[in-house]
């Protein structure tokens, strides 16, 4: 072993049993080539993509933490049927799992999605984000269907408390939804057009947080509303 | 691309494909494997919830549990936050979320319930009581 080929073997090596570099980044100097260490300001002011990304998951908790205080009435209010119906009689189990696996597809459909987009794969890209948005169509025609069903059945958000809280939940959510997929479309429109540029990369970015997010509150809303509501 | 550029300022965004680059589970096969998982725990939700498979007052803490879990699990596979260094800034946003989340559920239903308790008192009960 030469005194040649010592830097790089140990910085190999350092490679592998360190991938985070928390080893190295004091006494490289400030912008000295290869990696700083994270976590200790060292690399300088973060790129627009970082600050982007970490702008919008700011958005989506306080988004999770606005769904939280729906939940917490929906909790509350659930057994003010005021003599009206109650959830096991108007929450049917079919509806909402063809629902539950809709929206889980569409996450996974969205993920591959983000992937060929990592790859720069225009046409891939715009095939699963087709796929999700036909799926997330599926899931929001399945909602509305149910909620015409219920205000025709006399079942709608002014008979009860319980149904107020109800409507709202799910109605917030079915929302949300619906906001994602105008997002998606313009999304496609604005990768077929532009191609992957920078900014496009980044509302993309956003757009797949934004969708898996959605996933995540709806497991909050079949397990709580549904199966839990459907209990009696 | 170099990785400089990729990994410039040593943090990660959140939900970036190549947070999870190195690990067993990266790329098309970490998402599968979350929908394998998220599949298993929805069916499981489902099939407790219809069935006498838990005992009965159980039921309610299953299905709770189980919410909880494909959460974890959605957040893992498909929004990628690892406990990475890189990784630190989105974990301690999303614990603070967390803690606020639980502070209005919790606190909501508690002092809901002792107020829808203490409405539902007999009235002269209320009244002796208020003396």
């Amino acid at each position: 072993m030469t005194a040649a080929t010592l830097p790089t073997e140990h910085s190999a090596r350092a490679n592998l049993n360190d991938p985070y570099a928390l080893g190295r980044g004091h006494g490289h100097g400030h912008g000295g080539g290869g990696r700083e260490a994270t976590g200790h300001g060292e690399g300088g002011p973060a790129s627009k993509r970082i600050i982007v990304s970490y702008g919008f998951w700011i958005y989506l908790l306080s988004d999770i933490v606005m769904f939280s205080a729906f939940f917490a009435a929906y909790a509350v209010l659930a057994k003010q049927t005021a003599g009206g119906p109650t959830g096991p009689e108007i929450f049917g189990r079919g509806r909402v799992a063809i629902e539950t696996l809709c929206l889980l597809l569409s996450s996974y459909t969205c993920g591959l999605g983000s992937i060929a987009a990592a790859r720069r794969d225009v046409a891939g890209t715009l095939r699963w984000l087709a796929a999700t948005g036909v799926l997330g169509l599926v899931f929001l025609g399945i909602e509305i269907q149910e909620f015409a069903e219920l205000i025709a059945d006399g079942a709608g958000p002014q008979r009860s408390a319980f149904l107020s809280s109800f409507f709202a939940l799910v109605g917030l959510h079915g929302l949300h939804v619906a906001v994602g997929l105008l997002w998606l479309a313009t999304m496609m429109a604005q990768i077929r057009v532009k191609g992957f540029r920078a900014n496009i990369q980044r509302r993309l970015t956003c757009f797949n947080l934004f969708w898996h997010a959605l996933d995540i509150i709806w497991v909050g809303v079949f397990s709580i509303v549904y199966l839990l509501g459907s209990l009696g | 691309m170099s990785r400089h550029e990729e990994h410039d300022s040593g943090d990660a965004a959140p939900g970036e494909e190549a947070i999870n680059a190195h690990e067993p589970a990266s790329g098309a096969r970490g998402y599968t494997l979350g929908l394998g998982i998220a599949l298993l725990l929805t069916a499981a939700a489902f099939w407790i919830a219809s069935g006498d498979a838990v005992w009965g007052p159980a039921v309610p803490a299953a299905i709770v549990v189980l919410a909880v879990a494909q959460m974890g699990v959605h957040l893992v596979f498909f929004l990628h936050v690892t406990t990475g260094p890189d990784n630190t800034n989105n974990v301690i946003a999303l614990a603070f979320g967390v803690l606020i989340v639980l502070l209005v559920i919790a606190g909501s239903i508690w002092i809901m319930g002792h107020l829808d308790h203490n409405m539902m008192m007999d009235p002269d009960d209320m009244i002796r009581r208020m003396r």
